[in-house]
């Protein structure tokens, strides 16, 4: 019999074929995804990397939401142009309690993996309010409207609360002061910041939209962006230990 | 067909589905009440409408139809059932040009960024999944599902299998694209490329597409032909895959189940990789494998030529399915995926140029001996086109997964222009050149309306895609390179920004291009819409295809 009747058995029962079909196309998969969960240096040892702070997160939603990873990446590669450009190449570690993941896969705006610190909290109002006012020739769409919405400080714990089941860090104490950090960390003379800052190391107490009041959805996105990519410090971080 | 002795009374089905929606409407209504944000309590009303409306249906069918079911066969003829293509036809052409107007609409956007107007519901982040899922899973996802239930019946020469469950996957289907899209435009996202809709959206997909899985080998498993015809092996490697695809990439814990807002299982790197496992095969399976099927019937019935090779398309079949799976990874060259997966990705994504070749060799030589048609027949010329198309973008594809190509072309339009020509040249004309054909025959039509029209349509379109690709070629390269460019001083040459500023004139053209585009597709609409209207009706239909050996 040769192999061309022998396929036969597939043509002639649909089941059979179903299973053939599963099998081949399960390979391909198991063998690139699920070393990613086991093998240890996918991800690479690094001091710094923590969970964000309920602003953060609010603000990160806002990125989310606002689709925001369609035009931004969020991978420095290490390409000579690249790190020059936007800074040191991404680590893994950096991303590692990100649900979902914001790589991204197009530059229509520059890479933000290491946006934070880069431009004061004044610039990013503006820019997102009007690109074109601080930057002529850009093509981003305005943002007016985050300034109108308040962050509820109510719900982010239940977020946060979400995010521990699939697996992000964060601490009873962190959830249990989560409204109270929200308002604590975009006010500098709240009584409850010293207490956030312990919390979240290296987390910016600021009035970012430079406005009083609950913290808005741009006091939130400015958070976020203001702090990506300042985590991991580069002068201390250990190259070799980590090459895979 | 009179039988006067059967008394009417509902079916199982009819009665468990309405009772099933009757509950769902129920607890819709109740989820709407206590919902923690605005579009998901929009979507929950929404739904208890549709379930609302979904028992209206089913009732009043039953009062309209005769006691009997319609029979599998009258006069030993297999009784096809026709309806569900033609509404899945339908909305297919609808899908198809609100998803190229919205395309439109933000390829303007991008020239001109005045017209984002700076509202949340009209700003590019929000359109541009619109336009991604009203193309793929709208446009296609219809045109697949209008086709698949055609050939498997016409294949099997059996009346597709169940009476209820075939509406309910055309219909089911199109509320999800219904709940996926406006849920783009409230802002309900899992930011998750192609892959966007919120976990209940996701949800609601499973159960409709283990209905359309069932559906489609239920009438496979009573079919009259000794052999399962090769486009069904396509259509069902595409149904599963998508499937377990859909499974993978998805799992979401909500924040709350009265609440839009969900995370996802994965994170970073295991996320990435799944994404883009998913990503990637959503081209592999759902506009590759599925079109594919569409390639193995249409081109051989409009050409009246058997296919090329059946042992091509043997190997055709395991070796594209068994080498899409890997590669995945080529989305994330230099990114911090380890080297060892993405030189996985890169191997087999170049091996995979050699049976999407095979596929193409097979579509195009299935025109030996028939080659004059194309002269004559502009639906033929459409199709035949189309596989050219893939035969080029499945060139484009492996090259651009080289890492030293990727690392110049990722990030940029150039990506942009490649998925256009797979999906404007190959995806697009393959299925206007499918519903050329499928529409006459469903609703039993000597012809269409007009073939000058298709021939317009043919050159109108093709004009459009080549303004496109090219300008996204020229922009990408252009863009790639300005990006890596150093003075001889040894300094970055461009800020970000004159990059940004030199890509303005290729996004005028490309808009042009996309306008083109749409307006073959409207013509497309009005030939259909007048094919349909005022064709003249067949009266004899020929006998169904010959079996597959």
């Amino acid at each position: 019999m040769s192999f061309w009747t022998r396929h036969q058995v597939f043509e002639k029962n649909s089941i059979i074929l179903i299973v053939g079909i599963l099998l081949v196309i399960a390979i391909g998969g198991l063998v690139e995804i699920t070393p990613l969960f086991y093998l240890k240096s996918t991800i690479e040892a690094v001091d710094g990397v923590r969970p964000y702070t309920p602003l953060e997160l609010a603000g990160r939603n806002v990125y989310v939401r606002e689709g925001c990873y369609l035009c931004h990446s969020q991978m420095i590669r290490p390409l000579r142009d690249e790190v020059e450009r936007y800074g040191h190449f991404s680590l893994a570690a950096e991303s590692m309690f990100d649900h979902p993941f914001q790589w991204g896969s197009k530059r229509t705006g520059p890479d933000l993996a290491r946006v934070g610190a880069k431009y004061s909290d004044d610039w990013h109002v503006n820019h997102l309010t009007n690109p074109r006012a601080i930057v002529p020739q850009s093509v981003m769409p305005g943002y007016p409207f985050l300034s109108q919405t308040e962050v509820d400080p109510d719900t982010i714990a239940d977020h946060m609360r979400t995010l521990r089941t699939v697996g992000v860090p964060y601490s009873d104490d962190q959830i249990a002061s989560a409204g109270a950090d929200v308002k604590a960390q975009a006010d500098p003379d709240n009584s409850g910041s010293d207490a956030f800052s312990k919390r979240y190391v290296k987390a910016v107490v600021r009035n970012f939209d430079g406005k009083t009041g609950t913290p808005t959805e741009m006091d939130a996105l400015i958070a976020y962006l203001q702090m990506l990519g300042t985590l991991v410090d580069f002068k201390i971080y250990n190259e070799k230990a980590n090459l895979r | 067909m009179s039988q006067p002795a059967l008394s009417k009374s509902m079916t199982s089905g009819e009665s468990g589905l309405a009772v099933v929606f009757a509950v769902t409407a129920f607890f819709c209504l109740i989820a709407s009440a206590k919902a923690l944000d605005a579009p998901f309590a929009f979507h929950a009303g929404l739904s208890a409408a549709a379930s609302l409306a979904a028992v209206f249906c089913i009732i009043n069918r039953y009062f309209d139809r005769a006691a009997a079911l319609p029979p599998a066969e009258i006069n030993g003829r297999p009784n096809y059932n026709m309806g569900p293509i033609k509404f899945s036809s339908f909305m297919a052409m609808f899908w198809g040009i609100a998803g190229f107007l919205v395309g439109l609409i933000i390829a303007s956007q991008l020239a001109w960024p005045a017209l984002n107007f700076d509202l949340p519901w009209t700003s590019f982040g929000r359109l541009r999944p619109l336009h991604t899922s009203a193309v793929i899973f709208a446009f296609g996802g219809n045109v697949l599902i209008a086709t698949s239930f055609y050939v498997v019946q016409k294949s099997c020469r059996v009346r597709l299998a169940g009476d209820l469950a075939p509406w309910f996957v055309v219909v089911g289907y199109n509320f999800f694209i219904l709940i996926a899209g406006t849920g783009y435009l409230l802002g309900v996202t899992q930011s998750k490329e192609y892959a966007e809709p919120e976990w209940y959206a996701d949800l609601w997909l499973t159960i409709v597409w283990v209905a359309y899985l069932l559906v489609f080998l239920a009438t496979i498993i009573k079919r009259k032909e000794p052999h399962i015809f090769v486009a069904n092996w396509f259509y069902l490697a595409f149904i599963v895959t998508i499937a377990v695809l859909h499974l993978g990439n998805n799992p979401a814990l909500p924040v709350s189940v009265f609440g839009s807002k969900s995370y996802v299982a994965w994170g970073g790197i295991q996320d990435a990789m799944f994404q883009w496992w998913y990503g990637h095969n959503a081209v592999g399976f759902f506009l590759t494998a599925g079109f594919l099927a569409i390639m193995y019937y249409f081109i051989p019935k409009r050409a009246e030529r058997p296919i090329y090779s059946y042992r091509l398309s043997i190997i055709h079949f395991w070796a594209l399915i068994f080498l899409y799976i890997w590669a995945g990874p080529h989305h994330l060259h230099y990114t911090a995926l380890p080297d060892w997966t993405q030189t996985l990705g890169m191997t087999f994504s170049i091996m995979l140029w050699m049976p999407s070749w095979g596929g193409m060799i097979n579509g195009l030589m299935t025109l030996s001996g028939a080659w004059d048609k194309l002269r004559t027949d502009p639906v033929l010329r459409m199709l035949v086109v189309s596989v050219a198309f893939y035969g080029m973008s499945t060139f484009e594809g492996p090259m651009m997964s080289i890492k030293v190509v990727n690392s110049l072309s990722h990030y940029t339009d150039w990506t942009i222009g490649h998925v256009h020509s797979g999906a404007l040249g190959w995806v697009g004309f393959v299925s206007f050149g499918a519903l050329y054909c499928l529409v006459p025959w469903v609703w039993n039509r000597k012809g269409l309306y007009s073939l000058k029209l298709v021939n317009w349509h043919f050159w109108i379109a093709t004009l459009g895609i080549v303004l496109y690709i090219s300008a996204m070629w020229v922009s990408g390269i252009l863009q790639g390179l300005m990006w890596r460019a150093y003075t001889s001083l040894g300094f970055l040459e461009y800020s970000f920004i004159e990059t940004v500023e030199a890509m303005h004139p290729f996004y005028i053209i490309r808009a042009a291009g996309g306008a083109l585009f749409l307006i073959g597709a409207l013509i497309m609409a009005y030939n259909l819409w007048m094919t349909v209207r005022v064709g003249e009706a067949e009266v004899q239909r020929p006998v169904a295809l010959q079996p597959a050996e």
